[in-house]
């Protein structure tokens, strides 16, 4: 596999959240916004690609009976220092992801790239996979997150055009279930054809 | 909460005291009703707080199973509600490093998760039985960890929390146990291709937690 297969794969053919149905939880909750699905993105992006790293370098160490408490803890660390650097630059948008920031931590997609690919391939092919399903996520979160945010408060990344005219429905809870659905059969009818 | 705090506040003038002392248990009891109703209905743990969502598509196809899931899952949580509690207030605070919370938060689920799966194939082989397989899934539900952490924020006493995680858990179990009820039916629909399998379910659970929204401001959230 060439390296840039190896990026390019996990935006459509590994998709995270599209084809892999991986890390719903923080899919639906944070993306009221296209801001905010982006940052989570971003911030999951950012622990993938590091995480994968450490995990590539010390695979050999690690005894196989221990290897996924030693994963959990090397993913946490990443977290907190991820949770500390954006509480102390992107306050606002630290507030606005609350409890979801932790949360990467038990998010699938990294424990899952931490096994099934950071535990078998050298450093620097390790941190590429990391950019590429790191990307494939910020993007689907972002599309999510413009989605709902243009078809429930009329604004796209922010700026309105639409003020009060577009149903709340969709930036509450079960827009988050609806958007993603729907997205989602367009996915299964466009890429997998 | 905030009923609570005006009982017990200092400025208090003395007839209020007296006419309330009687009843201060009441209050104390209907915060905590508002607590389990709140937890179970209005802010239901997976159709409107978004944790635990992978269990949610992943078990739920049978009804069964997901009671079983359910169980395995109140039972858990409530645990580590007292566990992770004690943690906090006893280990983290003292030593001043709450930032370590959330590394120490996992670890201690991941291995009292195990635990219990070890307790309990040899104290019960039947409730083993029963739960076992759905344990070592515990793990990564984000519902056990956020809610772990949600409790922490929300500053509550240890019976306060463990109550509010029991129903949290027992809201996830309804959720479930409904959603599973729901797709045993559409497995005998005529479902589109390109919206089988994962599409609608999420459409379901979309619809479901428009229904959920009707509890909205059923009790005054705590």
């Amino acid at each position: 596999m060439s390296k840039l297969q190896i990026i390019t794969k996990g935006i459509i053919k590994e998709n995270p959240t599209f084809s892999l149905v991986l890390g719903m939880c923080p899919t639906i909750g944070v993306t009221s916004s296209a801001i905010n699905g982006m940052g989570m993105g971003v911030a999951t992006m950012a622990v993938l690609i590091m995480s994968n790293m450490a995990i590539a370098m010390i695979k050999n160490v690690v005894p196989d009976k221990v290897r996924i408490p030693a994963f959990i803890v090397v993913i946490a660390s990443f977290v907190t220092i991820i949770e500390m650097l954006m509480q102390a630059y992107v306050p606002a948008l630290y507030a606005s992801l609350g409890v979801f920031i932790p949360l990467i931590v038990v998010n699938c997609i990294i424990l899952g790239r931490a096994e099934a690919f950071a535990s078998k391939n050298s450093v620097w092919d390790s941190a590429l996979d990391g950019v590429g399903i790191g990307l494939g996520f910020t993007l689907s979160l972002t599309v999510i997150g413009a989605v709902r945010e243009v078809l429930g408060s009329g604004a796209i990344f922010g700026y309105t055009f639409a003020e009060g005219v577009m149903p709340l429905l969709f930036i509450l809870a079960p827009g988050g279930f609806l958007v993603l659905g729907y997205l989602m059969v367009m996915f299964n009818k466009i890429a997998k054809r | 909460m905030k009923m609570m705090n005006i009982l017990i506040g200092e400025n208090i003038s003395a007839e209020v005291l007296d006419g309330f002392a009687t009843g201060s248990v009441t209050v104390q009891a209907i915060t905590l009703v508002a607590i389990v109703i709140g937890a179970i209905f209005v802010n239901n743990v997976v159709l409107s707080q978004f944790l635990g969502i992978c269990p949610f598509l992943g078990v739920s196809s049978k009804v069964e199973t997901s009671l079983g899931m359910g169980m395995a899952v109140t039972f858990v949580m409530a645990l580590s509600a007292v566990v992770t509690w004690c943690l906090q207030n006893y280990v983290l605070v003292p030593l001043g490093i709450e930032y370590m919370q959330t590394i120490a938060f996992i670890l201690v689920i991941a291995a009292l998760v195990q635990m219990v799966e070890i307790v309990l194939k040899k104290v019960s082989p039947a409730l083993y039985q029963a739960l076992g397989i759905f344990l070592p899934l515990i793990t990564t539900n984000c519902a056990v960890l956020g809610l772990a952490i949600l409790m922490i924020q929300k500053d509550f006493d240890l019976l306060t929390g463990v109550i509010y995680q029991v129903s949290t858990a027992l809201g996830f179990a309804l959720a479930l146990v409904i959603f599973a009820g729901i797709r045993e039916r559409l497995e005998v629909e005529d479902v589109p291709m390109a919206l089988r399998g994962v599409p609608i379910a999420l459409i379901t659970a979309g619809l479901l937690a428009m229904a959920f929204m009707g509890f909205a401001n059923v009790v005054p959230l705590p």
